[in-house]
């Protein structure tokens, strides 16, 4: 077994693409569901607002890639409000159905043959990251690694990096600052400060193994500083007392509205703050690859966005980073682990002359098996996730 | 009324001074109202839950509203904080008809009411409960939220102002645990504190002493009590008739929807009608015929 291999695959998923435009979905997925309440089962189609935005400048509206931004905040706003219009004065299961049917009909409006002429059909529009691109200190073929001491890695993206490391520990070292309830004697900043140390310590042993190419990443850099911009704003936004309107919405929308607070207003305002978000996701991840497809915007992903965001703790900033980041880990090192272990095996695994994996394509269908008996083992040992306040569980409704 | 009038309040003595010369029918005219409802009908299918032809609360006065269970108390409380809308009628708040006028925005305007089942934000601590209920917050604009210099000092004076409420109620040694922690009388009370923090004219109560142990009932009644010594006008539904008797200026009785008495709570605890409606005597007549 290579296990060199094993670990670089692992922690290059654990920092990869999917992890990055996972979080900053799950970041926005966390607005709707974990502060608000609100089932939004149509994460995708947001993020396929963005993707087709900057997609279709260049090719249909011929205009500058970069209008592609604001663009993507537009269609998100508009999708949001098409959305939440006709649902949000209805209860949230409505919500939940709606939702889930729009995401699927943007993607099916994106792929058919009728609108091939402004979307590309299900082939999508492809090569349009060009511009992106071109800023790109870094040489798309060559192969670098998110250690900012590595030598492929230049000035800019090490201070970027660095910075980046930085606001990731000392937010978590706030963190577990938190959690560290023993030692009452030492001063909580002295605990976040040797927390915020310690996590420094190990982002950077475990980024220094990873291994990208160029333009991925370029992406990763560009991405996850974005998602570091975006957790910050969120960070502040739920401790606002906004963030308490939102948090109040979520236990008991009749008890804010008799407070005097405009329910339908702040809930609209939630969807499209969280689609927003979203939105600059499925913009990270089409240009990331230069292309986007419709099928890469289906019910899955809003699945997968919502697991991994359950993973990570709902109603926590720190929760839609890491749990991204550990669903893309796990998902990949259970792969690579599976492949090495077929090849060190001979091409074939029996356990008690059971067929476990007789072809490639079965191991798939084990890390779905996998995944799903984590997703079970994590609801009954761990329900509200890595970072969730199981205090905050443990209260049931009323 | 109570007979021991040196027991009473300042406020109290004005309330039912005012309220002496009002004649003990359904519908009356009050001197000074701060709400009034005319012709106010609502009906859920074939069922007509509400339908009252004239009330009217007087400012300054704890009333209570009472009747048996189904007579529509509730379907009022939320037809006239708009939590509902009624099918015809005239409503008004302070002379301001409410008629189109949002849910949320009768708080503004200085109504507030609590619920029959008691809604606390659970997962949220007691102080943030009681910090969502001031009104007017600039930090509740999104693009403030991000600005913590905008609404800081203001949250200063908010939280300052829920902390007194809190020691008021007897709430502060609870204030940073969840309000999903507090015991079922506790949780009204910070209903009703929450309420509070709206700076309200009108306090609108549903059931504040359901499922209250008779301790807590004791101050429970001092603080509604204390919200009329506050200038607050009150208006509550209970089904305790000796809390009524002992609190209320005025009492207003429902019955199948409809305002079957109005008086003093000595005259309503001697009223017939109302007898009736409580004992069930006379089933299947109108609780009207015998007036």
């Amino acid at each position: 077994m290579n296990w060199s291999n094993i670990i670089t695959a692992t922690l290059s998923a654990f920092f990869g693409v999917n992890a990055m435009y996972f979080a900053i979905s799950a970041l926005g997925l966390n607005v709707q569901f974990g502060y608000a309440g609100l089932l939004n089962f149509g994460q995708a189609g947001f993020m396929a607002c963005g993707a087709y935005a900057v997609g279709m400048t260049a090719h249909y509206f011929g205009i500058s890639f970069w209008w592609g931004i604001p663009l993507a905040v537009l269609y998100a706003v508009l999708f949001g409000l098409v959305m939440g219009v006709p649902t949000l004065r209805l209860r949230a299961d409505y919500l939940a159905i709606v939702t889930i049917a729009l995401a699927e009909c943007v993607r099916l409006v994106a792929r058919s043959v009728t609108f091939k002429k402004y979307f590309g059909g299900s082939d999508g529009i492809n090569q349009f990251s060009g511009p992106f691109v071109d800023l790109s200190p870094w040489n798309p073929s060559a192969k670098y690694s998110l250690n900012p001491f590595a030598a492929s890695t230049n000035l800019v993206g090490a201070i970027l990096l660095l910075i980046s490391y930085t606001v990731c520990s000392v937010l978590l070292g706030s963190l577990i600052a938190d959690k560290w309830t023993y030692h009452q004697n030492v001063a909580r900043r002295t605990k976040w400060v040797l927390s915020s140390v310690v996590t420094f310590v190990v982002i950077l042993v475990l980024v220094s193994q990873t291994e990208y190419d160029g333009l991925s990443f370029k992406s990763l850099v560009v991405g996850w500083v974005l998602a570091a911009v975006i957790a910050a704003l969120v960070f502040m936004l739920m401790r606002s007392p906004w963030g308490r309107v939102i948090k109040g919405i979520r236990e008991d929308e009749d008890a804010v509205r008799s407070l005097g607070k405009n329910v339908y207003s702040y809930k609209m305002q939630a969807l499209i703050l969280g689609g927003v978000i979203a939105t600059f996701s499925g913009i990270m991840f089409s240009v990331s690859r230069g292309s986007v497809q419709p099928d890469n915007y289906s019910r899955d992903v809003t699945f997968y966005v919502l697991t991994a965001l359950v993973l990570g703790g709902l109603a926590k900033v720190s929760g839609s980073i890491v749990g991204p980041m550990l669903f893309w880990g796990i998902l990949q090192f259970v792969d690579v682990f599976l492949n090495e272990l077929t090849k060190s095996w001979g091409g074939e695994v029996r356990i008690f002359g059971l067929p476990l994996i007789t072809s490639s394509s079965d191991i798939g269908v084990l890390v779905q098996i996998v995944i799903g008996l984590m997703l079970v083992f994590l609801m009954v040992f761990r329900p509200q996730g890595m970072f969730g306040n199981r205090k905050e569980m443990a209260i049931d409704g009323h | 009324m109570d007979t021991d009038d040196t027991t009473l309040s300042e406020t109290a003595r004005v309330a039912r001074a005012a309220l002496a010369g009002v004649a003990p029918e359904p519908g009356v005219s009050k001197p000074d109202p701060i709400m009034t409802a005319v012709g106010v009908r609502r009906s859920f299918g074939g069922i007509t839950a509400v339908d009252v032809e004239k009330v009217e609360i007087q400012r300054g006065s704890i009333t209570a509203l009472i009747g048996p269970n189904g007579a529509g108390k509730t379907t009022f409380f939320n037809l006239m904080t708009a939590f509902d809308t009624p099918d015809t009628g005239q409503w008004a708040f302070d002379g301001k008809s409410l008629e189109g006028v949002a849910a949320h925005k009768t708080a503004d305007m200085g109504m507030v009411r609590t619920f029959q089942l008691t809604k606390s934000l659970t997962k949220m601590s007691v102080i943030e409960n009681m910090k969502l209920g001031a009104t007017g917050q600039r930090g509740e604009k999104w693009w403030n939220g991000i600005m913590p210099f905008t609404w800081k000092a203001q949250e200063r004076d908010i939280e300052a102002r829920a902390d007194s409420l809190l020691s008021r109620f007897k709430l502060d040694h609870m204030r940073n645990e969840y309000a999903g922690t507090l015991s079922g009388g506790q949780r009204k009370l910070l209903e009703m504190s929450r309420a509070l923090m709206t700076n309200p004219k009108l306090v609108m109560l549903d059931e504040p002493m359901a499922g209250v142990n008779p301790a807590l009932k004791q101050s429970l009644n001092q603080h509604i009590k204390g919200l009329r010594d506050d200038g607050m006008t009150v208006l509550f539904v209970e089904h305790d008739m000796d809390m009524v008797h002992d609190i209320s200026d005025w009492v207003i009785v429902m019955a199948e929807g409809q305002i079957i008495a109005e008086g003093t709570p000595d005259q309503i605890s001697s009223n017939p009608a109302v007898i009736d409606a409580y004992l069930g005597a006379h089933q299947g007549k109108s609780l009207l015929e015998d007036l």
